[in-house]
């Protein structure tokens, strides 16, 4: 079993295997189960994502409380137009992750990636990037064990609980994990992976969780889209052959502490950053004060 | 280790908005409900910290009534709960408690049917993984960062004995063990922590041991 990235590199440059192997290795170990028992879970795992990021592009998603849901179907539109600056590759991957996110909030079903509030990030990169690689379907399944072994890693070293290391840990690792399964898709090598999680997770650190009356959607759904965005970018980076300065393991360990001394009122207590403004306190007033009425 | 599968990070499949407090809470339901071995006739949940605050926002009573009804956290079912529940004759009652907890998602379960009782303490630790903390009123003393299977059985002589030859037999190692009962001769409880992952078919087999009523695992 591999506890560091450097661990999970050095077994797969040994064996000659990617990392995602290195996963599913570890999981038969690990579980005592078949490997096609294992692939089938997260072939199941990879169909729950696609019907929801179909979900929230094609249907007219909105949360309970009303704050979220419809951005996924308004950025796919703008896609259309040909105007876009940032190119349909990225703003694909971006939509995607929104739709997720809004299904989500509105109760849907989705798989948490590491979390559920930071689900749209994997999922939005993957089907994002599906158009341009055209990765078989083994190859899909793959990635998510890659994105797997890196977040594997951050959630043993330091955290992927927003209450516990802000939202660096979460959307930060989705982001971080899908960099890194990006680079492998697009068949980048295991050090490279490992470059991509850490450029992805530099830019993410000091991340607060500041939810708009504690609920999974303002700012989280944006978070998720932009982690796409980054994760991307990232893998491009590292597939140049860029190198992160600070080791990958390093970068997590630099998130675990700057997660416990991060001030609680920026972990998902809804008491500091956007859910502090006047309209965050607006906001949360308006949803609560309705629902308290009706309560039991 | 606390996290030892690839399926705690991609995963769980579930109904939205929180894997905390909503997959977590759905999960300790579930336990409670599979620890108690029956639909409940009554449940009164405590909540604490951050689930006091902010159940309504995340389905946090809808996820553990969800759990209590034996619904899976992919189940959508869930989004009902509170309707089935009554349909189904189980009474929920909440309460928002100020105490501080050690950890901020935490919720205090006490399932009834006649004269059958059973309280949990469960935690919501982040990515959808529980802790059960408590049981019946004793502290349960699991490190939370190994396997953990519960096993509720009949109080007789050999029931100890045959669970650890299972485990002995797959070359799990037992690295913590209670035992409880209610009252003498009636229903026990065994929470078992092992070094090894204990899977499916191995708690189905120690669940058709005889005397076994119940295996609940906490992955």
């Amino acid at each position: 079993m591999f506890r560091t990235v450097a661990e999970l590199l050095q077994i797969a440059e040994t064996e000659k295997i990617p990392i995602s192997e290195v996963m599913i290795r570890m999981e038969i170990e690990e579980s005592g189960r078949s490997r096609e028992d294992i692939m089938e879970q997260m072939g199941r795992n990879l169909e729950v994502m696609e019907k929801a990021v179909e979900r929230g592009i094609n249907e007219n998603i909105r949360s309970r409380s009303g704050l979220t849901g419809g951005d996924a179907k308004l950025i796919q539109k703008y896609m259309e137009s040909g105007k876009t600056l940032s190119g349909d590759t990225l703003l694909d991957a971006v939509s995607k992750a929104v739709s997720t996110n809004e299904v989500n909030a509105a109760m849907g079903k989705i798989c948490a990636t590491p979390t559920a509030g930071s689900a749209g990030v994997v999922p939005g990169v993957l089907f994002g990037l599906k158009p341009k690689l055209n990765p078989s379907r083994e190859a899909m399944i793959r990635f998510l064990f890659t994105a797997g072994a890196f977040g594997f890693v951050v959630a043993n070293n330091a955290s992927i609980s927003g209450a516990a290391g802000g939202c660096q840990a979460e959307v930060g690792s989705a982001t971080g994990m899908a960099a890194a399964a990006a680079v492998e898709m697009a068949g980048g090598t295991p050090e490279q992976s490992a470059h991509a999680m850490a450029i992805a997770l530099k830019n993410m650190l000091g991340l607060i969780c500041d939810p708009v009356a504690g609920l999974v959607e303002v700012p989280c759904v944006m978070r998720n889209a932009m982690g796409a965005a980054q994760a991307i970018v990232a893998a491009d980076i590292a597939l140049a052959g860029v190198k992160s300065v600070i080791p990958c393991d390093e970068v997590i360990e630099a998130m675990h502490v700057v997660g416990r001394r991060m001030p609680t009122i920026y972990k998902e207590t809804a008491e500091g950053g956007l859910a502090a403004t006047p309209t965050g306190r607006r906001l949360a007033e308006k949803i609560f004060g309705s629902q308290t009425s009706s309560g039991r | 280790m606390k996290y030892r599968s690839v399926f705690d990070i991609i995963g769980p499949v579930m109904v939205g908005p929180s894997s905390s407090h909503t997959a977590g809470a759905a999960r300790i339901g579930r336990v409670a409900r599979h620890l108690f071995g029956t639909l409940p006739d009554k449940v009164t949940i405590y909540l604490y910290g951050s689930f006091a605050k902010t159940y309504k926002g995340h389905g946090t009573d809808i996820a553990l009534v969800g759990g209590l009804l034996d619904f899976d956290t992919f189940d959508d079912r869930i989004v009902k709960a509170l309707t089935l529940a009554e349909e189904m004759g189980m009474e929920v009652t909440f309460h928002e408690e100020a105490v501080e907890m050690e950890h901020p998602n935490t919720a205090r379960l006490v399932l009834e049917k006649g004269d059958e009782k059973l309280e949990v303490v469960g935690v919501s630790i982040g990515g959808g993984k529980i802790e059960i903390t408590e049981l019946n009123g004793y502290t349960l003393r699991l490190s939370g960062n190994q396997p953990a299977i519960f096993v509720v059985h009949r109080d007789q002589y050999g029931a100890i004995a045959k669970v650890a030859d299972v485990l002995a037999k797959h070359e799990i190692n037992i690295s913590y063990m209670e035992v409880s009962r209610r009252a003498k001769g009636r229903t026990a409880l065994m929470v078992i922590e092992t070094d090894q992952t204990v899977s499916q078919s191995i708690c189905e087999e120690i669940k058709h041991l005889p005397g076994m009523l119940n295996v609940v695992t906490l992955d």
